[in-house]
């Protein structure tokens, strides 16, 4: 399941951009490899991000992965509901399950983020 | 052929055979030919069980601290152990298993584990522990560790915390570039709380509760600092026995309390196998190091117990881990989830009692003979004594007496160098300390 | 599963304490209340409570223990004996009244010295993960001396997970260097790597594959050409002993496992111990606190810094000892002699019906993959299986270079007939697979408990008792 209306990266990352707002999740592929989900640590509103850095983690009972931060910009909302139900991400992985907004800081970067198309060839290998 | 092979020569014979082998050296054939074969070791081997039990006896009977009446605390403490716990633990299958990967074979160990869990956390007034660290020192060090993972920030530590645990501290945390601060003690023994208000951007302070003197910190006061600085209290308690006693640190607010619970069934035996405990807030549980015991059904909805939370650990992190650490204490946990099921509520709060009260029955007697304590501070078995002269001296002189009298403050603190730290417990009896007053007055 | 509060009923009482008589110093304020999920139990109801979870635990004692880089054998009972005559010494006693015990530690450290041909041992570590703190912290400490800034050490991708934990804990950075295809780390990669600013290689030899290193000498001397060390994970000593000299290697550290190695208990995760021995040019930046002898007379010294109270899991040493002296170089040399020829037989044994990792000859232990079955089942249902069978699974999912991992040691102490019985046990659940997946794929069947849900119990966590009655209470 990869909805064609949202941004990719290579280490699974899901972007949903609405003006100066970027949603981010871990897609499909991402949660199924991690199978069941038992813990997220989320990191603090406010705190600044470049792309590509360790934006949160998240652990399973027999692994643990780090998500990458797609864009740079400010954290303005995590997902609280997480802390309690980290299985969230594993039920709905585009919807409840998303993991924080960030202040888009440069639009450019956008274009470097993966139409839903490449990422399924990705994903197919 | 040693009698723990139970391969025998015609077995040899035959494996070698079945793998295609002429001799027993070339099963080491993958190892280069210019190392191989030059291991020869130079060991003579004691042939009868008989003389090698010998040999060990001969050595403790090198030792000449048996007949001693000995009043030393400091870390480590002198209690009597049930015979039931000696019992109990040495049986093959609590001695003998490793860590309980397979939750279904090992619910013995892994039920203990959550029964020692409880226990620590019931005892420091914490909602979690884990299922126990190598020793009190590392136990508190890690503490640090956790708490820089909390909050950002300088760690500052009691100058009365254990020396040893200090020393620890400092070597685990400067080797990851961080900064320690010392807070001092007054005059009380306690830690100076108008030092610790100078210290900005602090992650944490931690405290020995009761500190190295013997003394029970003032965790409200030091609390109260704390808090308009948003850094963490940490205590470190080495005599586990005393939380049965005085309010414990999550009373106070403690994030962490760590420590050493060798007083609760396990014997002195020259510093270990002794077993740290861990305890923190459930909030911080993703946070904490070490290993879990958690409850949770099989597939028939029956009650067992697991390793839980491994994400956070070494096997699955690697170089992200909360800790290196890998095993815990488990044998020395389990012993003491059987010493304290046997002590019970009553049992234990009896012990501390007589613990304080024969600790007060010797300040009494000292004071009567001209002593007087260092600090007028409140403690709970252990507190030091001003001898108005040098300590090491002292001791000496009472040494030739047959007393070991506790421990001279001087060798950590040079400021203390006329003070004698001295710990009494139920197996130090009135008598002892009766004797041992007399040999000090006539000392003095 | 019943826990021991529930055995409570005011008025029991396992122990008695004589009340003292006498009065308090301590202010009201102070005192805390009774402890309240302290139970109240007769030491009648104790003993039934421990007797009957301890026969929930599979052991050593009990049954094949095959374990990967564990080294579960037999631990001899007479060394339980020797130890309980050494429990009685307070640690701060003056040094002249424990001349016994310390001449232990000086055997023990002079037994490791003549095993391994190195310098210097320390026994303070309390288990082979502190061990390697102390080891990798020793070079840290040499370095800062020298006015060194070197961030880096190198670690296989088949590495046991604490060696780049350790790394991380002592500040440096741990970087991941491949293996070939011989299962050994990549020269070529590892050559790439090397810099000046790599403090050290942490290198497990044999490694977790059971693969002798046959590099391991050049890589030393690269490493050394750089002004780098050598650090030698012992967990699989039990390959080599008797055979080489871990310093003609070229090794400058290694850490020990006396629960391994030494046949000491492993206590279901604890104590261990972890000696760490160094070269020369190391051993004054070593921990403390150091043992010295003067005229036959032994007492502690400083050392660089501390990590750890005291000296060390002395009762742990003690049946090293005794094992060490019991056995000596001849019974040693023997033990590495039959642990081989026991894995040896066993991977032959096992060959047939399933794929070992790398083709590469093997020492003490060696590793399966899941190819010849995973289409089937997975590691884990054949591991579950095998309990049902009265064996203790081997090692499973690691090392992480292998598809669904079984990582075997069958140990020296383990009969011609126990190999034979559990390779039959191996075979009959690929069988098994093959007619009756179902069965393997919910294994274990004739357990105390079946699989436990281990997503539950990491989703909300229930680590004690009072825990479990809040939620009782909630619900």
């Amino acid at each position: 399941m990869i909805p064609d209306e949202l941004y990719y990266t290579e280490s699974h990352e899901w972007v949903r951009v609405e003006g100066e707002r970027a949603t981010v999740g871990i897609s499909d592929f991402a949660q199924r490899e991690l199978q069941d989900i038992v813990y997220v640590e989320l990191p603090e509103v406010g705190k600044r991000v470049k792309k590509g850095d360790v934006l949160c983690s998240i652990d399973s009972v027999k692994s643990s992965a780090e998500v990458y931060a797609p864009l740079s910009g400010e954290i303005v909302e995590v997902n609280e509901a997480l802390n309690d139900q980290p299985e969230l991400i594993n039920k709905d992985p585009y919807g409840e399950g998303w993991l924080v907004v960030i202040k888009i800081e440069d639009p450019g970067e956008i274009s470097s983020l993966l139409p839903a198309s490449k990422y399924k060839e990705i994903v197919e290998e | 052929m040693s009698r723990y092979i139970p391969i025998t020569p015609r077995d040899r014979e035959e494996m070698l055979k079945a793998l295609g082998l002429e001799s027993e050296e070339e099963l080491f054939r993958s190892i280069p030919p210019d190392l191989r074969g030059k291991g020869d070791i130079d060991i003579h081997p004691i042939n009868s069980e008989a003389e090698l039990r010998e040999y060990f006896l001969s050595l403790s009977r090198d030792n000449t601290f048996q007949d001693k009446r000995i009043f030393l605390g400091g870390g480590a403490y002198h209690h009597y152990i049930p015979y039931a716990v000696d019992y109990l633990s040495s049986r093959s299958e609590f001695l003998t298993p490793y860590t309980p990967y397979q939750p279904e074979v090992s619910q013995g160990t892994l039920t203990a584990t959550f029964e020692f869990q409880t226990y620590m956390a019931a005892l420091t007034g914490l909602e979690v522990a884990n299922a126990s660290m190598y020793e009190g020192a590392t136990a508190t060090a890690e503490a640090a560790l956790m708490a820089l993972r909390i909050k950002r920030g300088n760690i500052a530590v009691a100058s009365s915390l254990h020396p040893q645990y200090r020393q620890v501290l400092k070597t685990y945390l400067e080797k990851q570039g961080v900064d320690i601060v010392e807070v001092p003690f007054g005059e009380d023994g306690k830690t100076r709380l108008e030092h610790l208000r100078r210290f900005d951007n602090l992650s944490a302070f931690i405290v020995g509760y009761p500190n190295f003197f013997g003394v029970v910190e003032d965790l409200d006061a030091i609390q109260g600092v704390l808090k308009e600085k948003g850094a963490l209290l940490v205590t470190s308690t080495w005599e586990a026995l005393s939380l049965a006693l005085i309010k414990p640190p999550g009373a106070f607010g403690a994030a962490i309390a760590a420590g050493e619970a060798q007083s609760l069934g396990l014997p002195l035996a020259y510093g270990g196998p002794y077993v740290g405990f861990f305890a923190t807030l459930k909030k911080y549980v993703w946070k904490m190091p070490g290993r879990l015991a958690g409850m949770t059904r099989d597939s028939q909805g029956r009650r067992g117990f697991v390793l839980t939370l491994s994400a956070r650990e070494q096997h699955i992190r690697r170089q992200r881990a909360t800790s290196n650490i890998c095993s815990n204490e488990a044998w020395c946990a389990i012993r003491v989830a059987i010493y304290l099921s046997l002590l019970g509520k009553k049992g234990l709060r009896n012990l501390a009692l007589l613990n304080h009260r024969r600790a007060v029955f010797a300040l009494d007697l000292l004071r009567q003979a001209g002593f007087k304590p260092s600090f007028s501070s409140p403690f709970f078995n252990e507190f030091a004594v001003d001898l108005g002269r040098d300590a090491e001296e002292f001791r000496r002189s009472l040494l030739s007496k047959g007393f070991v009298a506790g421990y001279p403050l001087g060798r950590d603190y040079p400021n203390l160098k006329n003070h004698l730290l001295l710990a009494f417990t139920e197996m130090t009896s009135r008598e002892d300390i009766k004797a041992l007053v007399k040999e000090m007055e006539a000392l003095k | 599963m019943k826990v021991i509060f529930e055995y409570s009923r005011e008025g029991k009482k396992g122990f008695h304490i004589e009340e003292e008589k006498g009065r308090d110093l301590l202010p009201e304020d102070l005192i805390r209340d009774e402890v309240e999920v302290l139970p109240e139990v007769s030491e009648r109801e104790v003993v039934s409570h421990y007797l009957r979870l301890s026969v929930l635990n599979y052991s050593v004692d009990w049954g094949f223990y095959p374990l990967g880089s564990c080294t579960m054998k037999y631990n001899p009972k007479v060394n339980e004996l020797v130890a309980s005559l050494f429990t009685e010494a307070h640690p701060l006693l003056p040094e002249e009244m424990v001349q016994g015990y310390l001449r232990i530690f000086k055997d023990l450290e002079e037994a490791l010295k003549e095993i391994t041909g190195l310098h210097t041992f320390t026994l303070a570590p309390a288990a082979g993960a502190h061990g390697e703190f102390t080891g990798i912290i020793t070079v840290k400490n040499y370095l800062e001396a020298r006015g060194e800034r070197r961030e880096v050490v190198l670690i296989p991708d088949s590495a046991h997970g604490t060696n780049p934990a350790t790394a991380t804990l002592s500040g440096f950075r741990a970087v991941e260097i491949p293996s070939d295809e011989k299962g050994m780390i990549d020269l070529e990669k590892f050559k790439a790597a090397l810099n000046d600013k790599v403090a050290a290689l942490m290198l497990t030899n044999p490694n977790t594959l059971g693969i002798f290193e046959e590099n391991i000498k050049e890589i030393s001397r690269l490493l050394h050409g750089v002004g780098a060390f050598l650090y030698m994970d012992g967990a699989n000593m039990n390959a080599l002993l008797g055979q080489v000299k871990v310093a003609d290697l070229g090794v400058d550290v290694i850490h020990l496992n006396l629960h391994k190695t030494f046949s000491t208990p492993h206590g279901g995760g604890g104590p261990g111990s972890g000696p760490v021995g160094v070269v020369e040019k190391l051993a004054p930046y070593l921990p403390g606190p150091r043992l010295v002898e003067k005229e036959g007379k032994l007492r502690w010294t400083g050392g660089l810094g501390r990590i750890r109270s005291f000296y060390g899991n002395f009762l742990v040493m003690v049946k090293a000892l005794a094992y060490i002296k019991e056995l000596g170089g001849k019974g040693l040399e023997e033990v590495s002699r039959i642990a081989v020829l026991n894995s040896r037989y066993l991977r032959k044994k096992l060959e047939g019906k399933f794929k070992v990792s790398y083709p590469t000859e093997t020492l003490h232990e060696f590793v399966l993959s899941d190819e010849t079955f995973r289409d089937k089942i997975t590691t884990l249902d054949l591991a579950k299986r095998l309990l049902d069978y009265g064996f203790h699974p081997p090692t499973i999912y690691f090392p992480l270079i292998v598809h669904g991992a079984l990582m075997i040691e069958p140990t020296e102490t383990e009969s011609r007939e126990t190999l034979d019985a559990f390779a039959g046990a191996m075979e009959k659940i690929l069988e098994e697979a093959e007619r009756e997946p179902e069965v393997v794929k919910t294994a274990p069947h004739k357990t105390p408990v079946g699989r436990l849900d281990e997503v539950g119990a990491a989703r909300r966590p229930i680590l004690t008792w009072m825990q479990y009655l809040q939620e009782q209470d909630q619900s």
